[in-house]
This record gives C-alpha cells, structure tokens and sequence, in this order.
C-alpha cells in the first residue's frame, strides 16, 4: 500500500530536482492566452470613467453625447448622482462599443459634474489627518521603566511610502452570459473562491458561474475578487447582450487597484552596554486609503522583552489597499532592522553580533536564523566588508553592508483534487487551482507524476477553471502546500485502487505492491512487475478516480508553517548624485521539503527583486494639491530593470531537519528583508541613516544635507 | 509632521521633477537600441491618410498580412486585435515597459508607440513568427530552461528584446546587454533568469539551467 508521507530523499525521483516549469513553451512563445488577449464571438469593448477628484460628491451624470457616439451599445452607471467619491479614479460608470478606440472616445465624451470637498493624502501626517483612529498600545513587561534605566539608548525615525502592486497584466476579464449562466475569464488568483463571490455579488446561484485563468499576468495579492469591475462587467455584458472585455488602463490600476499600506514610526530602543536588548517603545501609522491601515508587527521577529507598541490607522483620500505579497511584513521588518541597526551604531558593535548576541529573542527558529546568518555572512563575505558606520571609503563612492531577517507562516490552504486514472495509462489530476506564475501546474505535475512512479509528460494537469475541486486563492504562500498535499493524497489513493486491481495477477496483497520507473510491481522483485499502461488496462472500462483534500489529517503528514530566513546586502552610495547601487544580495531561505528546486529558487529571485524595486525606487506619489496619484504609469512607478538588481545569491536551506517538515510557501518570505537590508547597507556606508523607503537620490541627498547642517537624522 | 529629510512633504512641481531627473539615473530609463534611431528613419514625403478606416498591407512574420484599422491604431493593437497575434502585450501602453517589443526590419520596436500605418513597407517579425511550443527558437528554448519566466506576461517582449539583441551583437558585451534589455520591465523578478539566457546564448546555446 502506498504511503501518503513524502518519499525518503533516497526515493525521490523528481521532487527536489531541478524541473523546468511545463507551461514554459507557451508562455515563451506567446501562444499563452491571458484575459487580455482572449477574444470572444461578438465580443464588445468597455471603458470605465472614473472620479477626476480624490474627494467630492457626485453632482450629475450627463452620459447622452456618449450614447450617441459610434459603436456605442450601451452605458452603466455604478455610482449614482449624490455619492461620495473617496479617491481619485474611484468608478463611476461603465461605457460599452464595439472597438476599445470608440469606447474609450465615448469616456472622454461622458460629462460629469462635482462638489468638490477637501482632500487628505499625506499620510504621513498623521496630526492634520481628519480620520486617525489610535489603537490601544501593545505592552509586553515593563518598557518604559526598563527603557529609563537602559545603558544605551536609540531613537529613531522610519517610514515607508504606499507602493503599488503593478501586475504587468492590468486587472481586469471578459465576462458572457448565455442564459442565466455567466462565464468569467478573469486575471485572477482566484478561480475558485471568485466563483462563489460572483454568485453572490450578481445575486445568482454559484453553479451557474464559471470562472476561468488558464494564464494570468501577476497578481502579488491584489486579485483576490471579481472586482467591481468584474461585478459591474457582468451587469454591463448582461444589459447589453454581448460578450464584454473590460480590462482597466494603466493609470486607473495603479491608482484603484491596490496599495500596500504606508508605515511610519518612531522607535526608541533600550541595550545594555554588552549588545543584550531590554526595552522597545514605539509609535506607527500608517494609510492604505480610506480604510486606513492595520498596525504591522512590530517589533518584527525580534521580541524584546520589555516592548510597547501603539499603532494609528490614519485614513487618506487614496486607492484602497489590498494584500501586497507578505501584508505587513516588509513594513515591519524595515523599522524593526533598522532600529536594531541603529542600536547596533550607537553600541559601535558588528550588527552581525549585535543580532547573534540577541539571537534567542527570535523564539522557536532561533538556531535555523543563527545558522542562516553563518551561511549568508560566508556568501557576502560579511567579515571582510563590513566597517563602521560611515567609514565607508574617502571618496564620494562610498560602500557598506547590511542585514535583516524575516519569518512568515506558508501553511498549505484547502485545497481538493480528483485525480484519475485512464484505461489507456494516461492520468490526469482535476483541480480548482490556478498558476499565478509560481510554477502550481508544474509542481502537481511533480507530486502526482512522482506518486505514479510515472515521467512527467505521463501526467495532464487541469486547473484555472471553477469547475474543477474547489481549491483555495493563491495568496500567502499556501498554494504550494494546498495542492501538493492535495494531490499526493488523491494521487496515492487512486495508485491503491489500482493496486488492487493488479495485485491478484501475481496472487499478492495491494499492500506488497509499488509504482516505479514506468512500472507497477512487487516490493523488491522485478519478475513480478509489468508496465504501467499494462496495469491501467486492467482497470476496466470506466477511468478509475479518487479525491483528495488538504488539511486531512489522517492521510500523511504533508505541510508545516513558519520560515526564517535572513538577508545580506552590499551597497555603494554615490553622495554626490544621491544614486544608491546594489553590489550584491543574498539570501539564506528556509522553507520546508522543496518540491521543484528550479522554479523554488525562482521564487526567491523574484522576490528579491520585487524588494529591491520597494527598496530604491518604487513609491506611489500622491499631487498635494490635487490628491491625485502623480505617476499612474510606468515612467514615474519605477521597476528595477535587469541592470538594476545586482549580483543575487540564493541559498535554499534543505535536507534532513528541513525537508521532514514537509512542504511550506515560498512566495512571501524573499521579498520582506530587501528593503531592510538595503537601508541597513546604506546607513553603514553613508554613516547616516535614510529614514525612508524608497531611498531615491533625493532622499539620500536630503538626508545628507540634513546631517551636514547638523541634525540628526 | 512636516520632516525636511523626506521630498515627498509638501514638495514643489520643481522638487518633483528634480527628483524625477535624479532618479532617473536607474537605467529603467534606457531605451532599446534601435528606438531612438527609428524616427529618424522615417524620412521622405508626408502622406495624409484618414481620418476614416484605412487598408494596409503590413508584411508579418513573412507573410502579407490585410488589416483595416483607422489611422491612430498602433501596430501593436493591430496584431492583438485585428489578427490576434496577441503575444506582444499591452501593459504600459507608453513606450516604458517593454512588453509589445516586436522587430521591425532588424530593430527591437515598441509596437504600442508605432502607428500600424508607419509600418507598412517593413518587416515585422513577431513572437510567434520566431517559434511554436512545439518547435522554439533556442532563445524560447533558454527562457524555459534557465526559467527566465514566471507569470510569463513580460516575457514575449523580452524574448524579442533578446533576440534583436543577439542578431545584432553576436558576442554582446555588458553594455549592449544593459541597452538591449535595459528598456523590458520584469515585475515577478525574473532578471536572474534572463541574465542565464543572455550568458547561455553567449555561449552558444549551453545552459546551466
């Protein structure tokens, strides 16, 4: 009988090698077909007009030039004569043509008029907010006698700006009824939980909805739902009679989209003269739009013992927030690291020591963090790079180092498959899943291929499709965990249904057979074995199919929670342009029992990356005056390109200890630390220390200047 | 709390654009090579066309292709929409990000900054004229096997970034790289990838993947 447990590293034939992702030749080769680029039969072209004020109520909608105009079939109204607008480009209507130009002609030609009311987007200022809801501090022992009485003390000032998601493919999806059924092809991380929220948002039953995301262009937390423009597409394409595709421009997906939240805060930290810390006291806030924002954990990882913490949610004029890949940690881990890094500074101490010294603060990972540290200070060489603060070279090129570390949960979510087993040998595994682009399809693929004992091109994966078992949104970091453990369970019990049918061949027990290398056979004794298509014609007429779920605790233990993992950077800052460089990033990642190590490590690239972009240049600007988002684009939202990122080193903490835990997410934990660890290299290679992210040119110059002219900065 | 040390409290349009100019030194900024070049090569007399549909014959991937668009449709919505060579894609719609990057006659052209009536009398080589899932280019073949991909949305520019690049620079150096890469955007982070796909094609096609 086959066991639901990961195979032994020994057994393992393709978990943990190095496989390239199967939906490679398509998407290399541009025949993927996304949301965007899929056409349907009759198919008509939406627009959305959105607010041009950040503030205001709606005082008239005057839509008639626009029905008049060519190829215009039909016009929506969301938002009613008398409603508050609480951003800029918040939707107020929908306009429906038969071309993308003509639609688009038809929204510049709908008039709507305003009563403007005052705005607030600077979150930072949290005193002249009209909305700031203090939360009740956080007291863990006794801070602020211990911070009284603290040998040392650190006080500090950081903050990081609202970034955007950025997805290169804009939300967005074409929806088409045919009777009351409704089909969605959505850019979505979310086939199956869309589905249900559809039904509801449309007031129809769930089954008559389908959702579809065979291939979608990034998501990184902000397409969860079907989106008021889903909803209101529906509506439109049902009033209209037509197939409607409605994806959102630039400029309105950066502004309406999603947005992490910003976080500002004040810290004061209090060490013994040895590096041991005993106090934390700090103040945040921090907007994610009209909501405001949650308090991040802080202080991160670290959990001093003496610590206070207070969080302010401040509501600002803005595109509201959403998940952004990681919710709350990299906001965390940049005041947290930065404020030890500066207590590092003050003690004159190797922050590498300083965070060794103190290292048991981390909690139950802290022998996985000390032995990353190890490892990561050995691939920077950390010992040979890191000085002082500020002796960072004479010239005005100066270097430095620093570091950070970061945890995240990554438990596999729920999740459901059928997998089935085909007379003809061919064996195809059902899930209601989808591939956001971490490689999902690829590594079912692997679980199931490897259960079979089968080669990979031996097992058909079908997903991106609500029909299929329900399974959970791709967020979080646990999807990997969710299918894979989804999948060897309805995998194994499908190979047991079909020892069963094998065994009285050879007069054995189901138990005494195994699936490998193309064949199925009697433990240990090759002349009792026959191919597998051999095997799986004796199944029967009917395809033989079985189901599997996670969590389901009596079938194996498959998945875990909680990751550490640390990061060094090095940096060269020039101080008289402002430019920062990367030099080199590392990371040490723990994350469980790897199941592809070619695309895992991709996932930690791509982290990296998205941290380096918060880190150095990304950063959603907001007009004072207007309350409008200033660079809606991709000029002024600056990515890292290729040439920006540096030499990357990623290291994968695997084998015994690690890989017994079974498989943890990997999407969330690379893209917390960059942002600390860059600030911390700067600070050490300046000598001051920038308080904010993005650490643009400006930023850097400001900060510099304000140290000349003799404040602290 | 008004803090001098962050530009971003209550700065001026001068400010701004002084900071834009600054951070401009990323190299995000830089153009593909070949695009700065392609307005000068549009030279001789000026022709009305318009402002009605218009019919063009736009040679594509080596075959004659009929479209009907109106004036002001860019190429690169001409081969989504009219023929449904949706590879390029339509991300930044701006000339930023790379995402539409087609060759037209040897250069790395954004396709949603060319009009699809400037393109007509050139040679348009797309995505899918280069290779199929079942028969790649080897610069398709590296992308998957260096997994220089994720979400895979930039990735059809970045092929095409890549392969104007190498037509052009057989032995590439490090500067033609950063110029010839340096105008496709990545949001997934797969840099590490392409800079394997760069380093693999340098040697003529062995990877390390």
């Amino acid at each position: 009988m086959a066991d639901y447990n990961w195979p032994e590293a020994g057994k393992r034939s393709l978990i943990g090698k190095r496989i390239s992702r199967l939906d490679g030749p398509v998407k290399s080769t541009g025949a993927a077909k996304y949301a965007y680029d899929i056409k349907r039969p009759g198919m008509l072209y939406g627009r959305m007009v959105t607010s041009a004020h950040a503030h205001a109520k709606i005082v008239s909608i005057d839509t008639s030039a626009a029905e008049k105009m060519p190829g215009v079939k039909g016009v929506h109204l969301i938002q009613q004569p008398g409603a508050e607008i609480k951003w800029a480009h918040d939707e107020i209507l929908i306009v429906a043509a038969a071309t993308q130009d003509q639609a688009d002609d038809a929204a510049r030609a709908v008039k709507i008029t305003y009563e403007v009311l005052p705005h607030f987007v600077n979150d930072e200022a949290k005193d002249k907010s009209p909305e700031a809801k203090p939360a009740q501090a956080q007291v863990t022992g006794e801070p602020d006698a211990t911070l009284a009485q603290a040998e040392v003390k650190s006080e500090g000032y950081y903050g990081l700006q609202q970034v955007s998601h950025c997805c290169l493919e804009p939300h967005g999806q074409i929806c088409e009824w045919e009777g009351d059924q409704m089909t969605a092809h959505c850019s979505t991380q979310s086939v199956s939980p869309v589905e249900t929220q559809f039904g509801e948002a449309l007031q129809i039953p769930a089954s008559n909805v389908t959702v579809m995301s065979q291939y979608m262009g990034g998501g990184f937390g902000s397409k969860f739902s079907p989106d008021r423009w889903g909803i209101e597409c529906a509506k439109t394409s049902r009033e209209v009679k037509a197939p409607l595709k409605l994806m959102l421009d630039r400029e309105h997906d950066q502004a309406s989209a999603g947005a992490r939240p910003s976080s500002y805060a004040k810290v004061t930290v209090g060490a013994r003269k040895d590096g041991t810390i005993t106090s934390w006291v700090s103040e945040s806030w921090g907007s994610g739009g009209p909501a405001g924002a949650g308090s991040p954990p802080i202080p991160y990882v670290v959990q001093v013992p003496n610590r206070k913490h207070q969080h302010t949610s401040v509501a600002t004029h803005t595109g509201p927030a959403r998940a952004w890949r990681a919710p709350n940690h990299p906001q965390a881990c940049f005041i947290t690291m930065a404020a030890l890094e500066d207590m590092a500074a003050t003690l004159k101490m190797d922050p590498l020591d300083f965070f060794l010294k103190n290292i048991a603060l981390t909690g139950d990972r802290s022998k996985i963090y000390e032995e990353e540290f190890k490892i990561a200070a050995d691939l920077m060489g950390w010992k040979q790079k890191w000085h002082p603060r500020g002796e960072g070279g004479k010239g005005p090129i100066k270097k430095g180092v620093g570091l950070a570390l970061h945890t995240w949960g990554g438990r596999g979510h729920r999740s459901n498959c059928e997998c089935v087993v085909y007379p003809d040998g061919s064996v195809e595994v059902k899930i209601g899943s989808q591939d956001i682009g971490t490689g999902t399809r690829t590594i079912i693929a692997i679980v199931a291929a490897e259960t079979f004992g089968l080669p990979l091109e031996g097992v058909k994966v079908s997903l991106g499709d609500s029909r299929y078992p329900e399974s959970g949104g791709s967020g979080g970091s646990t999807t990997v965990g969710g299918v894979s453990a989804s999948t060897r369970r309805a995998s194994v019990d499908a190979l047991n249904l079909m020892f069963a049918k094998v065994a009285p061949t050879w007069s054995v027990t189901a138990e005494e057979l195994e699936a490998v290398g193309g064949r199925i056979q009697v433990k240990g004794d090759s002349s009792k074995s026959m191919p597998w298509k051999q095997a799986a014609s004796m199944i029967g007429a009917s395809p033989l199919s079985a189901m599997g779920s996670n969590p389901d605790d009596t079938k194996g233990k498959l998945n875990d929670s909680g990751v550490g993992g640390v990061q060094m950077a090095d940096v060269s800052v020039d101080v008289e342009t402002g430019v920062v460089r990367l030099g080199k990033l590392v990371a040490v990642q723990d994350c469980g029992l790897v199941l592809d190590m070619k695309t895992a490590e991709s996932q930690v690239y791509g982290g990296m990356i998205m941290g380096i972009c918060n880190a150095l240049s990304e950063e959603r600007i907001f007009d004072p005056v207007t309350g409008r988002l200033l660079n809606g684009n991709m000029e002024f939202y600056k990515l890292a390109g290729l040439a920006d990122v540096g030499e990357l080193v990623v290291k994968l903490m695997t084998g015994p200890g690690y890989d017994d835990r079974g498989v943890i997410g990997l999407g969330e934990p690379p893209v917390i630390s960059p942002g600390a660890a860059i600030a911390n290299a700067v600070a050490n290679a300046i000598g001051v220390r920038v308080p904010y992210l993005p650490m643009t040119a400006d930023r850097v110059l400001a900060t510099l200047a304000k140290a000349q002219k003799g404040g602290a900065a | 709390m008004a803090r001098d040390d962050n530009p971003r409290n209550g700065f001026s349009r001068r400010d701004f654009l002084k900071g834009g100019a600054a951070a401009g030194a990323l190299t995000t900024g830089l153009l593909p090579e070949g695009l700065a070049t392609e307005a000068e090569a549009q030279t001789g007399e000026a022709q009305v066309v318009g402002p009605g549909t218009v019919e063009l014959s736009l040679q594509i991937n080596g075959k004659r292709e009929q479209v009907s668009v109106e004036p002001r449709v860019t190429l690169l919505d001409a081969l989504r929409v009219q023929l449904d060579l949706t590879g390029a894609k339509k991300v930044c719609d701006r000339a930023n990000c790379g995402a539409c990057t087609v060759i037209v006659d040897g250069k790395p052209v954004y396709a949603c900054t060319l009009l699809a009536v400037e393109a007509q009398g050139s040679k348009i080589e797309t995505i899918e004229g280069i290779g199929n899932p079942g028969n790649m280019h080897l610069i398709q073949k590296l992308f998957v096997e260096n997994d220089a991909q994720q979400c895979g949305f930039c990735t059809p520019g970045f092929v095409m970034a890549t392969k104007a690049l190498f037509d052009r620079h057989p032995s590439p150096t490090a500067t033609d790289v950063k110029q010839g890469l340096g105008g496709n955007l990545c949001r997934c982070g797969t840099y590490a990838g392409i800079n394997a796909v760069v380093a693999a094609v340098s040697k003529g096609g062995v990877s390390n993947g």
